[in-house]
């Protein structure tokens, strides 16, 4: 069973690979190249983990799996992120 | 002296005017204060000898480790914002949920927790920043996040234009009741739609949120108003669409949406 949120969700997790302000990265998506914050992403959670769609075309732009020690993400529909200098 | 205009210039923050950087790290936790918020709901606080504070808006990630080390963690809104180490939430029990009906029922002071935060910079508001006009829709505990964000531009005196639209299902469902009294006090223009049940003697009878009742406590769109949404899955994707067709830029509206758990 999964739960729909949105890219918020991710920000505790993706913190230790899109920087502190991870609800803020920007994500080109693979599959339609529209570009997206990652805040506001369709995210599918369930007790596994998560993943993040994208809004125009929903190719899936960010996996996380949840395991006991560690998290495994994966970037599969995100061509390019961005991340802010500042 | 002039200098040459070469397009690029000297960027000096000074110290105080920045936005503060806080990076998110875990912090050791401990309740030191539960009360009843609502029927189904409960106020938390939490005092974090190591929070560097937050932003009005932001959430936190908390992980509960249960005796044979099974970990389970979910996203909360923090109803309070500044310096202070003490934390402030208020959790809706989701039944059949595996987290919150512990923290709504089972949590007690000096219980320890650990939090993973403060998280979000996309879903906050700062006072001071801007006087843009500010609306605020919440449905149900969506207003935990929203009702930091009132409180910090009450606290502030900020002069930004202010509304909170909060569907709730009857009266004694509303959140932090004293706090969005004295953010309206402050000049927060409040309106609260009850869905199931209306407080005797209100002007409007208890009925859904409609699109003509969300374009009657809005701003309009012409006021440029920045909008924050939180609620639902279901009350944030209905709430964007009726703001999308009232005119509204729904690509510049602030959203977070939270599911049952």
């Amino acid at each position: 069973m999964s739960t729909v949120v949105d890219g918020n969700a991710l920000a505790g997790v993706l913190a230790e690979f899109l920087g502190p302000d991870a609800s803020r990265a920007l994500l080109r998506c693979a599959g339609c190249g529209s570009i997206g914050l990652l805040a506001q992403t369709r995210v599918h959670a369930s007790p596994m983990g998560s993943v993040a769609r994208c809004r125009d075309c929903d190719t899936a732009l960010v996996t996380v799996v949840d395991g006991p020690d560690r998290h495994w993400v994966g970037f599969p529909g995100a061509r390019a992120v961005s991340t802010s200098i500042d | 002296m002039t200098l040459p205009d070469t397009g690029l210039e000297a960027r000096i923050t000074p110290p105080g005017s920045a936005a503060v950087r806080r990076r998110p790290a875990w912090h050791a936790a401990t309740v030191a204060a539960v009360s009843p918020e609502t029927p189904n709901a409960r106020r938390i606080v939490l005092e974090v000898p190591t929070w560097p504070g937050n932003d009005p808006g932001q959430h936190l990630d908390l992980r509960l480790t249960a005796e044979d080390g099974y970990q389970a963690s979910r996203s909360y809104s923090i109803a309070s914002s500044g310096e202070a180490t003490s934390v402030v939430l208020a959790v809706d029990r989701v039944e059949d949920g595996e987290v919150s009906p512990f923290l709504v029922d089972a949590v007690e002071v000096g219980d320890a927790l650990e939090v993973h935060g403060p998280l979000g910079g996309w879903f906050v508001w700062r006072p001071g920043v801007s006087d843009r006009p500010v609306q605020l829709v919440a449905g149900g505990s969506g207003i935990v996040p929203l009702a930091a964000i009132a409180g910090a531009h009450a606290d502030a005196g900020d002069a930004a234009p202010f509304r909170l639209l909060y569907a709730v299902r009857t009266p004694e469902d509303v959140f932090f009741r004293t706090e969005l009294a004295r953010a309206g006090a402050a000049g927060v223009d409040t309106t609260i739609v009850y869905s199931r049940r209306a407080p005797v003697g209100a002007p409007v009878p208890a009925g859904r949120l409609t699109r003509e009742t969300l374009a009657a406590a809005v701003f309009p769109p012409d006021t440029g108003a920045l909008v924050y949404v939180c609620g639902s899955t279901p009350f944030v994707e209905q709430v964007l669409r009726w703001l999308g067709e009232l005119g509204h830029d729904t690509t510049d509206v602030r959203a977070e949406r939270f599911g049952g758990s």
